[in-house]
């Protein structure tokens, strides 16, 4: 499947969520999903996940959990969007176990790094095949326009 | 046992692209023995060394069969058997015990 637009485009409130839940949870490693329309390419509702690992170092989504977000975005013909998790201790670019794990091909994976170190910015990520493609982050503090555009499309 | 089972957008492309299958069996390997029949390479994708692919949740109605009995839970008619990828990751891919 081809990517058609390499960039994440957000609204400003999203992503002070996912920065305030990673700080949040730290030194355990944060992870969630943004839901949105089929097809839109527009995150719009913010899920945040249960870490079954409670570890610094790993995250997993609890499974039923997931079963019952992912049985709710289908009942509202939604898809995940973002899948986002924290780096607790190390740079925010995708593990070997995140590439792994990976099988969203239309998401895009975030990553909030919590220790100051490695900076204070979200980056994000398509994977793809075991490929990594780093991609823009679009900060909006609106989606009238995308929506107006989405409408239209 | 008749049971529905709902494929994940990953696997789609190994199932004619529907999302739905109706299958029988008594148990979740016999169900995924028989998908195999119609749809050959989706049974590596779900089961590894004789058990579930730890890249993989496969539930039956609300329950993760790992809490269950695994590949041998069985299975009544009208069951629903969902398949997703599990979501994780982490910093250390030494430290993947799952
Ligand atoms: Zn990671």
């Amino acid at each position: 499947m081809e990517v058609k637009k390499i960039m994440l485009t957000i609204h400003t409130k999203l992503v002070e969520a996912m920065i305030t839940q990673a700080h949040k949870d730290h030194p355990i490693e944060t992870c969630g999903i943004i839901a949105g329309p089929q097809g839109c390419n527009l995150p719009l509702r913010l899920i945040p996940m249960r870490n079954a690992a409670r570890s610094a170092v790993f995250f997993k989504f609890d499974p039923n959990q997931q079963l019952q977000v992912w049985r709710d975005m289908e009942a509202r013909d939604e898809e995940p969007i973002v899948i986002y998790h924290s780096h607790t201790d190390t740079q925010a670019y995708p593990s070997r176990t995140d590439v792994k794990f990976a099988a969203e091909l239309r998401a895009h994976y975030v990553i909030i790094p919590t220790n100051p170190i490695y900076g204070d910015e979200i980056r994000s990520f398509r994977i793809c095949d075991g490929m990594v493609t780093e991609e823009r982050v679009r900060m909006l503090d609106s989606y009238k326009s995308e929506w107006e555009l989405a409408m239209v499309a | 046992m008749q049971v529905t089972v709902h494929i994940p957008t990953i696997l789609r492309p190994l199932t004619e692209n529907q999302k739905r299958l109706t299958i029988t069996g008594f148990s979740v390997l016999e169900v995924i023995e028989h998908m195999e029949e119609r749809y050959p390479g989706i049974k590596e994708k779900l089961i590894t060394g004789g058990k579930a692919h730890h890249f993989i949740n496969i539930y039956v109605n609300d329950d993760d069969i790992r809490f269950t009995d695994g590949l041998s839970t069985s299975l009544s008619d009208g069951d629903s058997l969902t398949i997703l990828p599990a979501v994780a990751g982490g910093a250390e891919p030494a430290l993947l015990h799952t």
